[in-house]
């Protein structure tokens, strides 16, 4: 219901764009070639959905990037170098993540910072840390990982769900049953509409901005792991800079950056939007993979003209006297 | 209702209350006796510690001293959502309600009915409609409350209040944005609730509606009590003494005669103004040394008049004169140049800088008409502010402290210092007394004829229409958006203000917000 109108739009956009790829490369509408953007996109796709939740309610959570380089890094050592059981290194690193987030909500709260300042430190912190246990790439050769990574459902087509891409379409689904019908997800949004308000009329602040922090942390640890999967290794340098196009995707699928609307299904949207990009250009072989970056950039301004556009119209007053112009 | 509140039981009991903030003491040893049942005034001029007590019987602030019992028994919310579950639930002013969430959403936030874990959408829709149609409203609950207006959504947060097994139920200004025709809903429902014998706290500065509405009042001033009274029987005269605390200035017999400002040039003449769909083109001059009101309907085209004038709205048809010469008046730059002055409505969003100083926002305009590169020094910005804190009697007279913790009067006062600052020719004040007590309103007043009797010209816009009555030299009345009538020395009274805005009966009825 709410914000419905930005999700069509992005909607739009995306089946716009992907026929007009099709139209030029017939092989992009096929279930492999989409089966692999959800799969490249997984982690993205893991992330936005918690950073939905944190820019709903009108914050802002910049060291999400740094949390999935942070969690390569600490799954590889842990099962490599430390000899932790594959699982028990799962468990370890969302607790530490989740752990992370809630500190992070917590100083938000208690001293009443920017969330751009704090998750900004948190960011260096994650990413220092992150070095400081490794600054190679690490290998991970556990079996596990061969198995997560061959296995996937095949799709009449040729297509293969993986099971990264299982991992985050079920998390996106359940980020939007989350946001949608509970009641955590109402106060998401009234955070959004005015964090006093919403204290004034008996919302628990200090609770939910830790919940929502530690979700988007939390979010960001799966995504690390998804991301470990994917690549198969643990890296510092992995995944700088997601955390903007994470936010680029949010923001694309029609959630307001000054929070109090928005959707998960449209993160998702955008998510698809980039990784159809990112697609198109790797079949046409001779564009920079950097016109992705461009190509996002210009989008992400036309969605947020749009939205200024709109919140105009939804302001102006429709009390024009009808006929008073002599 | 059939027990007076005499011989209802005393609901909530506020015993010496005290709250300081540093060295200043907001409250003072205050009682406060609410009876179950009865609308109770809490009156006070701005800075009496109305908002303050709210706020610690609210448990937004936390107490120095005194106690506060509910039914009898002691209660010490720590937090607002605390008091609400105590059952003290408060309705502020600014609707504190959340635009963007639906209307049912905001009626049942935090408390939805559940079912696995997930809100049941249609279950809480149906409560909601039926919440509502208590209070006579029939509305799409699923909608965004922010597509609503006012009014509504206050009566919404009523609802969600009463709702919440509120006991007290405070009301903060509750009338300030509302007409006529909704402040009878409201205070139909209002006797409705105390009819059910809920006890009402009603703080309001419309004296009228408070003699309407309320049983008894409670007066405070300087953060002390001055004394609790039956409405019934306290002459409105005594009322305005006990929140003063002090013979109201006579401001009634101030006008000047009209031949005395003949003699006085003219400082802007506009001949043809408007702008197409915004207001009608209007001649209007403004001489020195006088005040014109303008009165109308809210929505008539008072304030499109003011800022056209200012130069904040670009105008598309006629021509303006400042002292004689041909002037262009198309940005609010302009009308700075010519020695414009303008005090928005809006004070909050338009005006004041709440997190800088009384000194800093006191300086700002005359820095700006000035240039970056020609900075006041820090004595001259002080003794600037130091004037002006005596002169307007800005209180506290602190001219370091942040804007923003004053109260609405003297922010209004710390506005207007802004603009004399700049030693302007003509000054438009818009609604110069909303939102202010009549204590502050008195001094208003008296400061507009002051300013007048400079030599500045004046004009101010004003919904009461006593009280540009009182000050104005001459009054245009504006009706749809075009300047009808202009009335001169005797003839400006308020019977003949309301005859020029009812002059056609039928848009006096609907008297609609933009």
């Amino acid at each position: 219901m709410k914000g419905l109108p930005p999700v069509l739009i992005t909607a739009i956009v995306l089946v716009a764009g992907f026929v007009l790829c099709a139209l030029q490369f017939p092989n992009i509408a096929s279930t492999r070639v989409v089966c692999n953007l959800l799969t490249d996109n997984a982690f993205l796709g893991i992330v936005a959905t918690g950073m939905t939740f944190v820019i709903i309610s009108g914050g802002i959570d910049l060291s999400v990037g740094s949390v999935i380089g942070f969690t390569t890094v600490f799954v590889a050592l842990a099962i490599e170098r430390w000899g932790m059981p594959p699982l028990v290194a799962f468990v370890a690193i969302l607790a530490l993540s989740a752990a992370f987030g809630a500190a992070m909500g917590a100083v938000i709260h208690l001293f009443d910072l920017p969330p751009f300042i704090v998750t900004l430190a948190g960011m260096f912190l994650a990413r220092g840390a992150s070095f400081l246990l490794s600054t190679e790439s690490v290998p991970i050769t556990a079996p596990i990982y061969s198995t997560v990574s061959d296995f996937a459902l095949r799709l009449p087509g040729g297509g293969r769900l993986t099971a990264v891409a299982i991992i985050m379409l079920v998390i996106v689904i359940g980020g939007a049953l989350l946001l949608q019908l509970t009641r955590f997800g109402a106060n998401v949004y009234a955070l959004g509409g005015s964090r006093i308000t919403a204290s004034l009329m008996g919302v628990a602040v200090g609770k939910m901005t830790i919940r929502i922090y530690m979700l988007s942390s939390l979010l960001a640890g799966i995504a690390g792991i998804v991301f470990s999967f994917y690549t198969g290794a643990g890296y510092s340098l992995s995944a700088v800079g997601v955390e903007l196009d994470t936010i680029a995707a949010v923001v694309i699928g029609g959630t307001l950056l000054t929070g109090g609307q928005g959707s998960v299904v449209g993160t998702f949207l955008g998510v698809l939007i980039q990784g159809l990009i990112q697609t198109y250009i790797n079949f046409d072989g001779t564009l920079s993979s950097w016109w992705t970056k461009i190509a996002t950039g210009v989008l992400l301004f036309a969605f947020i003209a749009l939205q200024q556009v709109m919140i105009a119209i939804a302001r102006r007053p429709a009390v024009r006297p009808a006929g008073a112009t002599p | 209702m059939e027990t007076g509140p005499d011989s209802a039981p005393c609901l909530l009991e506020v015993r010496g209350i005290s709250k300081s903030f540093g060295a200043v003491r907001a409250l003072q040893d205050v009682d406060f006796t609410l009876r179950a049942g009865e609308i109770h005034a809490l009156l006070g001029e701005n800075g009496a510690g109305k908002s303050t007590l709210i706020k610690v019987v609210t448990g937004i602030f936390p107490r120095d001293a005194g106690i506060v019992r509910l039914g009898g028994v002691e209660v010490a919310p720590r937090s607002s959502k605390a008091a609400l579950e105590a059952g003290i639930a408060t309705v502020y002013q600014e609707v504190n309600l959340l635009p963007n969430l639906s209307v049912a959403q905001n009626l049942f936030l935090d408390r939805q009915p559940m079912r696995f874990g997930i809100v049941r959408e249609g279950e809480m829709r149906r409560r909601a409609n039926a919440l509502l149609a208590g209070f006579g409203l029939d509305i799409d609950v699923a909608a965004p409350l922010g597509s609503y207006s006012v009014a509504i959504q206050h009566v919404t947060a009523i609802a969600r209040a009463v709702d919440l097994s509120a006991r007290v139920l405070i009301l903060d200004e509750p009338t300030a944005s509302l007409d006529r025709h909704e402040v009878e809903i409201l205070f139909k429902i209002m006797r409705q609730l105390a009819g059910r014998g809920i006890g009402i706290v009603f703080v309001s500065h419309f004296l009228d509606q408070v003699y309407e509405i309320s049983d008894r009042i409670t007066v405070l001033r300087n953060g002390r009590l001055v004394g609790e009274r039956e409405t019934a029987s306290l002459p409105r005269l005594e009322l305005i003494r006990m929140m003063l605390g002090r013979e109201l200035a006579e401001t009634t017999s101030a006008r000047a005669s009209a031949g005395e400002h003949q003699a006085r040039g003219v400082c802007a003449s506009f001949k043809g103004y408007g702008k197409a769909g915004y207001v009608a083109p209007f001649d209007l001059e403004l001489r020195h040394g006088e005040v014109v009101g303008l009165a109308g309907l809210l929505g008539s085209g008072r304030t499109e008049t003011a800022r056209l004038v200012f130069g904040a709205e670009r105008s598309d048809q006629g021509q303006a004169k400042v002292e004689g010469a041909p002037a262009r008046l198309q940005t609010p730059r302009d009308g700075v140049r010519h020695g414009f002055g303008y005090c928005p409505e809006e004070r909050k969003t338009e005006g004041i800088v709440a997190e800088l100083t009384v000194r800093e926002n006191i300086v700002l305009a005359l820095q700006a008409k000035r240039g970056l590169h020609r900075p006041l020094s820090r004595r001259e910005q002080d003794e600037i502010a130091a004037r002006y804190v005596k002169m307007l009697d800005i209180r506290p007279p602190d001219p370091e402290r942040p804007v923003g913790l004053l109260s609405g009067g003297n922010q209004q006062k710390v506005l207007l210092a802004r603009w004399l600052a700049t030693s302007p020719r003509l000054l438009v004040l818009d609604e110069p007394t909303r939102g202010i007590d009549v204590g502050a309103h008195a001094e208003i007043i008296r400061l507009i004829r002051e300013l007048c009797d400079d030599g500045l010209a004046l004009l101010v816009i004003s919904s009461e229409l006593d009280e540009i009555v009182t000050y104005s030299d001459r009054v245009v009345v504006l009706r749809d958006r075009a300047h009808v009538e202009e009335l001169q020395g005797e003839a400006i009274d308020v019977s003949n203000i309301l005859a020029a805005i009812a002059a056609d009966g039928s848009t006096i009825a609907q008297e609609g917000r933009p």
